[in-house]
C-alpha cells in the first residue's frame, strides 16, 4: 500500500510538472514519466496486461509521436498569459472537481455486485470482440487519416486534408 | 486489494482530472493543449482499472481501459498531425493568434 501511494504521488508530480514545464520537449518528457509510473501503478493494482499496454503505446508511442510533433512545429514561445484568467480557471477545476465527486463516489462505494468473473482475455477477446474490430478500424482511420493531414501539398492542390477529415470523424465517435 | 487501495487511486484519479482541466483551461499553445488532454485520459485509464476492481468485473473494467487506451492514442495522434497543419499555415501554435481570424 505504501509502494502504491509512493508510485501514485510521483504520477501526479510528473502530471503537474508536464503542465509547468515551460519548453514543449521537457513537458512531453515529463509526460512520458507520468505514462510509465501510471503503468507501474496499474500493475501493481492487479491489471499487468492493462499496464504493459499502457507502457508500450502511452509511454513509447506516444512519446515518440510529440517528439517527432515538436521536432517538425519547432519550439515557439508562447506567451504566459492565457486566455481564461487564472483565478476563474481555479473556481471552474473546483466546480468540474466537484461534479466528478458527486458523480463517481457514490458508484464506487456501493457495495460490490459479483456478476460475472470472466478472464481478462476471455472478457477482452470474445465477450467483447466488437471492440476490438472498432479499435482496429479506429486504428487504421487514424493511420490514415494522420497521414493525409501530413501529406506536404502538390502543386498548390488540397487534396489530401478534403478526404481525411469526415471519414476519420464518423469512425471516432463510434466507440 | 484492500479499499484503502482503491481510495488512494481514485484521491490519484481526481489530482490527474483537475491537473489537465486546469491545463486545459490555461494552455496557449496547441501541442501543451495536447499533452494536458493526456494526462486527462490518464485519469480516465486509471479509473477504468479501479472501477472494475471496486466492483468486482475487473475483465471488464480492464477491457474498457485498453479501448481508452486504443482511442485516446489515436486521438493524440491526429490532434498533433492538426497542429502541424496550422503551424505550416498560420506559422504559430498559439491560440489566440489563431482565432482572430486576421490573415
Amino acid at each position: 500500500m505504501v509502494i502504491e501511494t509512493l508510485v501514485l504521488a510521483a504520477m501526479l508530480i510528473c502530471a503537474i510538472q508536464a503542465i509547468r514545464a515551460p519548453r514543449l520537449l521537457i513537458s512531453a518528457l515529463w509526460l512520458a514519466g507520468c505514462s510509465a509510473l501510471l503503468a507501474l501503478a496499474i500493475a501493481l493494482l492487479g491489471a499487468p496486461e492493462v499496464g504493459v499496454v499502457e507502457l508500450s503505446v502511452g509511454a513509447g508511442l506516444v512519446t515518440v509521436i510529440f517528439v517527432f510533433a515538436i521536432s517538425i512545429a519547432g519550439e515557439e514561445a508562447t506567451p504566459v498569459a492565457s486566455l481564461v484568467p487564472r483565478p476563474l480557471a481555479w473556481v471552474l477545476m473546483g466546480l468540474f472537481l466537484l461534479l466528478l465527486i458527486w458523480l463517481t463516489v457514490p458508484g464506487l462505494v456501493a457495495p460490490a455486485l459479483h456478476g460475472d468473473s470472466l478472464p481478462f482475455l476471455r472478457a477482452l477477446w470474445e465477450a467483447r470482440s466488437l471492440d476490438t474490430l472498432l479499435q482496429v478500424a479506429l486504428i487504421f482511420s487514424g493511420v490514415l487519416g494522420s497521414l493525409g493531414l501530413l501529406a506536404e501539398r502538390h502543386g498548390g492542390t488540397t487534396a489530401p486534408d478534403a478526404g481525411a477529415h469526415p471519414s476519420h470523424d464518423k469512425r471516432e465517435a463510434t466507440p | 486489494m484492500t479499499s484503502q487501495v482503491w481510495t488512494i487511486a481514485l484521491v490519484a484519479v481526481f489530482g490527474l482530472v483537475a491537473v489537465g482541466i486546469y491545463g486545459l483551461l490555461i494552455m496557449r499553445n496547441l501541442i501543451k493543449l495536447v499533452v494536458a488532454l493526456q494526462i486527462l485520459a490518464k485519469g480516465v485509464i486509471l479509473v477504468m482499472v479501479a472501477a472494475g476492481g471496486v466492483s468486482g468485473k475487473p475483465a471488464i473494467g480492464q477491457s474498457l481501459a485498453i479501448t481508452v487506451i486504443v482511442a485516446d492514442t489515436v486521438v493524440t495522434v491526429i490532434a498533433l498531425a492538426l497542429a502541424i497543419q496550422v503551424r505550416r499555415y498560420c506559422g504559430t501554435l498559439d491560440v489566440r493568434a489563431i482565432s482572430t481570424l486576421r490573415r
